[in-house]
C-alpha cells in the first residue's frame, strides 16, 4: 500500500486529501501530516495551496522544514502545488517575506499575474497531455526563471506555469480543485520509478 | 497557451480562493503598520478597515467602507490577501473596494447596513464573505454569492460565547438534515427560508458548500481554538489583537493556537505571558437595538 502525505498546516488540506484518494482508487492510502516525525512513513507528499509566508512560518516553528528537505533529496516524490510551488523554490523575486526550501531550481514570482480579480481558469496546452488542461489559478505565482534540468510542461504568455525537476512536480495552479485527475496521475507515476 | 483565453471570476475561483484561507487567521487592521505585524505573525489575509470593531461599537453614528486611500496604502504593504468591508446592501461600496484590488468583500453587519436586500454578489468578480447566525442565513448569503460564510458572533466585545451560539446553530441544522427525504428537507427549505438545492447539498455533505469562519468576539488563543474544535474551517479576529496590551505576541499565539488547536499542551504554551486580551464586553448585556449580529436577515 502506498501512502501519500499532505502537509497539513493551512490551505486547501481537505480538497488535496480527497483528490488524492480519487486518484489512488484505493491503491494507498493519504495521511494529514501535521507533526514531525509523521513524514518518514510517507512515500509521496503534497505541499497545498494556501499562504506561502504562513505555511513557510508554520514548517519552519515545526521543525517540519528540515524534514520535507531531508526528504525531498532522499528522493522521496513531491507535489507542490500554487503556495507549494513557492516553497519549494530556490529563489523568490522581491520581498524575501517567504523563506524558499531551495528544493527546486526555478526562481518565483509570487501573485505574478495580480489580486483575485485577476485570478482565472484556462485551457493549457501541457507537454505530455493530448487533450488541453483547465487550469484554476488562485492569486497564483509563476516560474520565472528554470535552471538546468528542470522539464517545463507549460506555460501562460510567457510564464512557466508547471514544471518538472527530478521528483518534483510543482504546479502554479491548482489540481485538486478539479476532477481532471492527469495531474495526480503523472505525480502517481513517479513514485513507481 | 494564450493570454486572451483567460476566464475570471467564475464560482469555481471565488470559492477556491476561499478554501485557500482555510486553517488560517484573518486579522482586521486599520494601517500599514499594523498589517505588516499580522503579516510577520502569519495571518493568511487582512481586513482592511477604518476602525476595528470595538471602536465602531464605541464611537456610534453611521459606519461606512474605510477610507480608500488606507485601503490602497494597506494593499501596497502586504503580500498575502486584503480583504475590505462594505456595507450590508452597499453595491456601489463594493464596486469601489472591487476597483480597488482588494481581493474579497466582506459584506458586514459591522458597519451600517445601507438596504434590506444584501448585494448580488454574483455579478461581482471578486468572491464576498458574509455573516450568519445560522443554516437559513448562511443559505440565503450562498445563493446571492458568497463565498466564504463566517458566523457573525457579537464583533467588536471579545465575547466569543455568540459565535460559539451560531457555529453550533449552524452545524446542529446540517447534523439535523441527515437521514432526511426529499419532501422532509422541502419543508425545511421553506421553514428556514431557504433554496432547497442548497439544503439538499448541505444535507448531503454534511457541511456547508463554501468555507465557514468563525468570526465576533474571538480575543484569545483560547477562543480560536475552541472555535476550530467547534468545526470551524479557520477564524477572523478583529478587535481582538490590536486591542490587547501585546498584538505582536497575541497575533502569533492565534496563529499557532489555529494550527494547533488540538494539542492542549501547545495551546497552553503559547497562551503563557501575552499580556491583558482586550478588555470586552459581556455580550448579555448589550441591549438588542445595539448588537450588530441582528442586521441583515
Amino acid at each position: 500500500m502506498l501512502c501519500i502525505g499532505v502537509i497539513a498546516l493551512q490551505g486547501d488540506v481537505s480538497e488535496h486529501v480527497l483528490a488524492m484518494q480519487r486518484a489512488l482508487q484505493g491503491r494507498g492510502e493519504v495521511l494529514e501530516v501535521r507533526r514531525p516525525g509523521q513524514m518518514a512513513q510517507c512515500d509521496g507528499l503534497v505541499l497545498p495551496g494556501g499562504e506561502s509566508t504562513t505555511i513557510c512560518r508554520q514548517l519552519e516553528s515545526s521543525g517540519m522544514a528540515e524534514e520535507l528537505q531531508r526528504a525531498a533529496w532522499s528522493g522521496v516524490p513531491i507535489l507542490a502545488t500554487c503556495a507549494g510551488l513557492v516553497l519549494v523554490s530556490k529563489r523568490i523575486e522581491g520581498d524575501g517575506k517567504v523563506r524558499p526550501l531551495g528544493l527546486m531550481d526555478i526562481k518565483i514570482g509570487r501573485n505574478a499575474f495580480g489580486s483575485q480579480r485577476e485570478s482565472f481558469e484556462a485551457d493549457l496546452e501541457v507537454q505530455g497531455l493530448e487533450q488541453p488542461y483547465r487550469a484554476v489559478f488562485i492569486r497564483a505565482p509563476a516560474i520565472v526563471e528554470v535552471g538546468e534540468g528542470v522539464q517545463v510542461l507549460a506555460r501562460v504568455g510567457e510564464a512557466v506555469v508547471a514544471a518538472r525537476q527530478k521528483s518534483i512536480l510543482a504546479l502554479a495552479f491548482h489540481p485538486e480543485l478539479t476532477s481532471d485527475m492527469r495531474f495526480h496521475q503523472i505525480f502517481l507515476k513517479m513514485l513507481e520509478a | 497557451m494564450e493570454l486572451e483565453n483567460l476566464r475570471f471570476g467564475t464560482e469555481l475561483l471565488k470559492r477556491g480562493f476561499a478554501k485557500m484561507q482555510k486553517g488560517g487567521v484573518i486579522m482586521d487592521v486599520t494601517s500599514p503598520e499594523q498589517a505588516v505585524i499580522a503579516e510577520e505573525a502569519g495571518a493568511v489575509a487582512v481586513m482592511a478597515l477604518h476602525a476595528v470593531p470595538a471602536d465602531i461599537r464605541k464611537m456610534g453614528g453611521v459606519a461606512r467602507m474605510a477610507d480608500p486611500a488606507v485601503i490602497e496604502s494597506i494593499i501596497e504593504a502586504m503580500t498575502i490577501p486584503v480583504m475590505a468591508k462594505a456595507r450590508i446592501g452597499h453595491f456601489v461600496e463594493a464596486q469601489i473596494l472591487e476597483a480597488l484590488g482588494v481581493d474579497m468583500v466582506d459584506e458586514s453587519e459591522v458597519l451600517t447596513p445601507a438596504d434590506e436586500f444584501h448585494i448580488e454578489k454574483t455579478k461581482f468578480t471578486i468572491p464576498f464573505v458574509c455573516g450568519a447566525r445560522n443554516l437559513g442565513e448562511a443559505c440565503r448569503r450562498i445563493k446571492e454569492g458568497a463565498a466564504m460564510i463566517r458566523t457573525k458572533g457579537e464583533a467588536g466585545t471579545g465575547d466569543v460565547s455568540q459565535a460559539v451560539l451560531h457555529m453550533r446553530m449552524i452545524q446542529g441544522q446540517i447534523r439535523s438534515l441527515k437521514g432526511m427525504d426529499d419532501l422532509q428537507l422541502m419543508k425545511v427549505a421553506r421553514e428556514i427560508e431557504a433554496d432547497l438545492d442548497l439544503v439538499v447539498e448541505c444535507a448531503r455533505m454534511q457541511r456547508l458548500p463554501v468555507v465557514n469562519f468563525a468570526a465576533g468576539g474571538v480575543a484569545t488563543p483560547a477562543d480560536a481554538a475552541l472555535m476550530m474544535q467547534l468545526g470551524a474551517d479557520g477564524v477572523f479576529v478583529g478587535s481582538g489583537i490590536f486591542k490587547s496590551e501585546n498584538p505582536a505576541a497575541m497575533a502569533t499565539a492565534i496563529v499557532e493556537a489555529v494550527h494547533h488547536y488540538d494539542e492542549p499542551e501547545l495551546l497552553a504554551r503559547v497562551s503563557k505571558g501575552l499580556g491583558a486580551a482586550m478588555k470586552g464586553l459581556d455580550a448579555a448585556t448589550i441591549p438588542e437595538a445595539e448588537a450588530l449580529q441582528t442586521r441583515g436577515w
